[in-house]
């Protein structure tokens, strides 16, 4: 408590102050604006925003129940999917026109009758949850049948949040068959019951040789003033903040909020260093191209495709960090009150089979979920003729496609935050995004 | 009873977001676990404390915007007022003509145009007017263009409608009393265009300001404006009633700062217009 010295005051002052003589009229008005002041606040206070927190799931009966599925199941999938994926990722025949460009889904078509309308529409999980969250919050369809999200903050909000169809077991013989080891089960979704897996990779750094003549294997390394104005790091609340904390031996899935602290300060150099250009996203694919960067935070395979698809991205590298780099999952999941989630699951599971799992590896060099497709790239490769044998083997021989042992114990995963930790996490990292 | 539509309009339209903004902005808690009503007036003095910063950056950007925006807009409202003749409304459809494609899309268009090996600077570069370590897009510059060219009809076209009624005659008595081209424009033209200027300075300074969208597309590290900060806090940080009373702050400022303006140089300029 503060002691206060109390001032001297006239108490006729004091008298006049309190005992003011107030009219009948007086009386009435300010009780007028007394009540109106109350219910002003009654109704300022009335405008609470309800909690999300669910009880996850799915009542009896109710979305994702097995009784729920075998009635959706009766009725059967209908005759069109929206699949809504990041760029990049699905294998391309520029030589076709129309749906046929995209072989390996135009086979699911040909094969099933259901339409599917594709959209690479996802740049960023944050920005692509803020823009469906409103329709999942309101309990009404997104237009999306499934989309594809990393594991991390968005997933495990969704999840918990139940935002998300539990996935019917029955309708994915192809995933029971054919998912690796690694990706059964996953510790963020455990039971795959939200989530199948439509690709993994890596994060790590991207350089043009055109203009680096070095290679660049650590986050200090891109802070480098030669490459002034041309360097980008991701902004998204997860890779750039567990990069840099096992550039500096922290391993990001144990961290603690001290560690936590000494990554944003090792961040934070990148704002006063005048080297970074933007704090970017999946944009930053089309900064290299355009060559506006020249050293950025890249996702394995993007830049992969583009070195051995195309001729004049012949000089982009991709590394992962010498002290270690980030393995993610993407994964489809049906958000609630799609308009078609049998043919959804359908579709996820079409791309279990290994030999549309392995068109998809041999176009975005992406670490796939299916071994056996693997197996059918290798074959591929050694079966290949002129220049694609080349682009072929390349991707065989790929430590980003197929991670040996010895990069992946140096790979990491994302840090899973609970509770209290998120508000903490983004306080310490979004406003180093944002300067 | 005949106002009772616009009562409503104002009702539904703009007094309860009001309210509802201001009841979020004095909120506690988590989008998670809901936010309760505990009257918090301290989110007010944290989003200013801590976003200072932004709201004088967003400040100083809207005051260049604008002024650059009336310097390159005057000319061209003028000419066309007075010049354009029968062709008055092809010159400001043409004007309006890139408008039709969405704010977003021309945006990205910019950052195409202003990319380092792009078709304006590679060139500059290739032909050696531009030393190669030149690099626009991404600074503080990039964004104040573009905020500039996305707010430049908003300017023009208050300007060419006060320019257009102006009395032809009055130019030319202000000739006949031998008043010289510029003194004409100066005496005459210009104060008579005055409530066109105010209110393309409300229209131009207020959307510049609270722009997000250019400083996203366009900016690098160091340029984030106010928008930005209050977008991220509600849909990545999600602490909405943070964000909610940033916004209010904002709106705060830009209402006090219009009133200022106003009663500095009289309400009637501006609703003349």
């Amino acid at each position: 408590m503060n002691e206060r010295k109390q001032p001297r005051t006239d108490p006729a002052w004091i008298r006049g102050m309190t005992q003011r003589r107030m009219s009948r009229r007086d009386v009435l008005r300010y009780a007028g604006v007394g009540a109106s002041a109350l219910g002003l606040s009654s109704i300022l206070a009335a405008c609470g925003v309800e909690g999300e927190q669910q009880t996850t799931g799915p009542t009896a009966g109710g979305e994702g129940s097995p009784e729920w599925w075998a009635d959706m199941k009766a009725a059967g999938p209908g005759d069109h999917i929206n699949f809504t994926n990041w760029p990049a990722y699905i294998d391309r025949d520029f030589s076709i026109e129309g749906p046929g460009s995209r072989p390996s889904l135009f086979a699911f078509i040909e094969s099933t009758g259901i339409d599917v309308t594709y959209r690479a529409d996802i740049n960023a999980n944050e920005d692509f949850y803020a823009a469906i969250r409103p329709a999942m919050e309101a309990g009404q369809d997104t237009g999306h049948d499934i989309i594809v999200i990393t594991n991390g903050q968005e997933l495990t909000e969704m999840i918990q949040l139940g935002y998300l169809i539990e996935l019917d077991p029955e309708l994915r013989p192809n995933f029971d068959a054919n998912a690796g080891p690694t990706f059964r089960d996953p510790a963020f979704d455990p039971g795959n019951v939200y989530t199948m897996a439509w690709q993994s990779g890596m994060t790590g750094i991207a350089y043009n040789t055109k203009y680096v003549d070095e290679p660049i294997t650590t986050l200090e390394g891109m802070l480098n003033p030669k490459y002034a104005g041309h360097v980008a790091m991701f902004g998204n609340n997860a890779d750039a903040p567990c990069l840099a904390m096992i550039e500096l031996g922290i391993d990001p899935e144990t961290s603690t909020p001290d560690d936590w602290q000494q990554a944003a300060d090792f961040l934070q150099r990148f704002n006063e260093s005048g080297v970074l250009r933007q704090w970017t996203d999946q944009a930053y694919l089309t900064g290299m191209e355009n060559e506006d960067l020249w050293v950025s935070m890249a996702w394995s395979g993007d830049i992969l495709n583009d070195k051995l698809y195309y001729p004049e991205f012949a000089t982009f590298e991709f590394t992962t960090p010498e002290a270690g780099g980030i393995v993610w999952v993407d994964n489809c999941c049906i958000p609630n009150n799609a308009a078609n989630p049998v043919g959804a699951m359908m579709l996820m599971d079409w791309y279990y089979q290994p030999e549309y799992a392995a068109m998809l590896t041999e176009w975005n060099a992406y670490v796939s979920p299916v071994p056996a497709g693997g197996e059918i790239v290798q074959a591929d490769a050694a079966a290949a003729k002129g220049a694609n044998k080349e682009v072929l083997e390349t991707i065989a021989a790929s430590p980003y496609v197929f991670p040996p042992p010895e990069l992946e114990a140096k790979l990491h995963n994302y840090r899973v935050l609970e509770g209290d930790e998120i508000e903490t996490w983004n306080d310490l990292f979004l406003p180093i995004f944002l300067t | 009873m005949l106002s009772s539509p616009a009562l409503l309009w104002l009702l539904v339209l703009f007094i309860i977001p009001m309210f509802a903004m201001a009841s979020l902005a004095l909120q506690e808690g988590s989008a998670i676990e809901g936010f309760r009503m505990t009257w918090r007036f301290a989110n007010f003095t944290e989003a200013i404390s801590a976003n200072g910063e932004y709201l004088l950056r967003s400040l100083r950007n809207g005051v260049i915007v604008t002024l650059v925006a009336l310097l390159l807009a005057y000319p061209v409202a003028y000419w066309i007022a007075f010049y354009g003749g029968r062709f008055k409304s092809v010159f400001l459809f043409l004007l309006l003509l890139p408008f039709f494609i969405s704010f977003v899309i021309r945006t990205v268009a910019w950052s195409f145009i202003l990319s380092d090996e792009g078709i304006v600077f590679g060139t500059l570069k290739s032909i050696g007017l531009l030393p190669e370590s030149v690099t626009v897009l991404g600074t503080t510059f990039a964004v104040i263009a573009g905020i500039t060219y996305n707010l430049l009809p908003f300017t023009i076209l208050p300007l060419y409608v006060s320019l257009e009624q102006i009395d032809r005659g009055l130019v030319e008595a202000a000739q006949d009393l031998y008043a010289s081209k510029v003194e004409a424009f100066l005496k005459v033209v210009f104060p008579l265009s005055l409530p066109g200027v105010f209110a393309a300075l409300l229209l131009t300074s207020i959307p510049a300001i609270g722009d997000y969208v250019n400083a996203a597309v366009l900016g690098g590290p160091g340029t984030a404006m106010i928008g930005n900060i209050i977008q991220s806090e509600f849909l990545r940080a999600r602490d909405y009633p943070e964000a909610a009373a940033l916004a209010f702050v904002l709106m705060a400022v830009m209402l006090v700062a219009a009133i200022a303006y106003a009663r500095l140089l009289g309400t009637e300029r501006v609703t003349e217009a």
